[in-house]
């Protein structure tokens, strides 16, 4: 089973039954329709197309409907495709997802939009240490030397510097799932997951070999 | 956010007593050591009341031979398994930080005319920790 679209509605803890408080994220997920199957012989690759987050049909463009009404899902705002493996094809087109594809326990990575932090410094950035706050230092918040002189004559590639920070694609993985509230289609996973609340993120089964933790 | 609280409900205590900021309250709790269970009391006033939902939180503080000691509990913490109100004090602010500056007869808190509109609790049988009871107050001066 590949993911599920959903929202993040915000963190909150609850207790573990010896007493220990869990810090956990609640994300709204699915129900997520399958819209289109991709095969690697048709289209290159093997995913599955999830549609998620049912909006009346004027929200939508006419080729937006029209590639939804032809597989027969309602009109939705938002699609993403999960990648499966080559083998994927127990998900027919049509099948509808929910929460119910994972259980407590679970490992999950979770992929969002980080919040936007705008244009900022190496401080905070990069975790620069800045320059003393005192003592004559008139540097307080400065990258410092950014590479030699004559030879190489150039900034290395990838010479951290400051420029927009956030609001870009993040990926959490191996995170744990705590909860799962098919009434409400929620899933309560253990830690912090990317965006602000409401913003849209993907949850799927962890990706390749990771450790337990 | 009331998505937020229908995840908490099940993990908020229904019966507590009502309690805040100048209440005198004796905290039972829940202390593991090795393969022992016991029950660790911790008595004091109550100088804060903080937070919302399973993340609310009390803060006791008492005097420990001569050394206060402030703690903070979670009030729906499972490892809390009894607060009971010992002294309803008059206070008239919600959170009382202006009594780690003092001691003694300035550090006191008047007990409360009978209000109407708060039940008082109802005189019960000395609490009954599960394996044993012993004041914390030893324990706690210690961590200091």
């Amino acid at each position: 089973m590949p993911g599920l679209i959903g929202r993040k509605i915000g963190m909150t803890q609850i207790f573990a039954e010896n007493g220990t408080a869990i810090p956990v994220t609640v994300v709204a997920a699915g129900p997520c329709p399958v819209v289109q199957v991709k095969t690697i012989e048709r289209d290159g690759y093997a995913a599955v197309q999830l549609a998620y987050d049912v909006v009346p049909a004027r929200k939508l463009t006419r080729p937006q409907l029209g590639h939804l009404q032809k597989r027969e899902v309602e009109p939705h705002r938002v699609l993403r495709e999960f990648r499966t493996e080559e083998t994927g094809g127990e998900i027919a087109a049509g099948a509808v997802l929910d929460v119910t594809i994972f259980a407590p326990g679970d490992r999950i990575d979770v992929v969002g939009r980080t919040k936007g932090r705008g244009f900022q410094g190496v401080v905070r950035r990069h975790g620069f240490h800045g320059g003393p706050e005192t003592h004559g230092c008139k540097t307080h918040d400065q990258p410092g030397s950014i590479g030699a002189s004559a030879s190489p004559a150039r900034v290395v590639k990838g010479k951290k510097l400051p420029g927009q920070m956030g609001a870009g694609r993040k990926t959490i993985r191996n995170l744990r799932v705590v909860n799962v509230d098919k009434e409400r289609n929620l899933l309560v996973i253990r830690g912090a997951v990317p965006g602000c609340r409401n913003s849209l993120v993907l949850v799927r089964k962890i990706a390749g070999e990771t450790q337990e933790g | 956010m009331d998505v937020l609280r229908n995840v908490e409900a099940p993990h908020l205590k229904g019966e507590l007593p009502k309690f805040g900021s100048g209440d005198t309250v004796r905290v039972a709790v829940r202390v593991v050591e090795g393969e022992k269970v016991r029950a660790q009391l911790f008595q004091g006033v109550v100088i804060a009341r903080s937070g919302s939902g399973t993340r609310e939180t009390f803060t006791v503080r008492k005097i420990s031979d001569g050394v206060a000691v402030e703690r903070v509990f979670p009030v729906h913490s499972p490892n809390v398994t009894e607060i009971e109100v010992i002294r309803r004090g008059r206070v008239r602010r919600a959170k009382l930080t202006y009594l780690r500056g003092r001691k003694g007869r300035s550090a006191r808190i008047r007990e409360r005319a009978y209000d109407g509109r708060i039940k008082h609790p109802a005189p019960k049988p000395a609490a009954v920790p599960e394996v044993a009871a012993e004041d914390g107050g030893d324990a706690a001066a210690a961590e200091q």
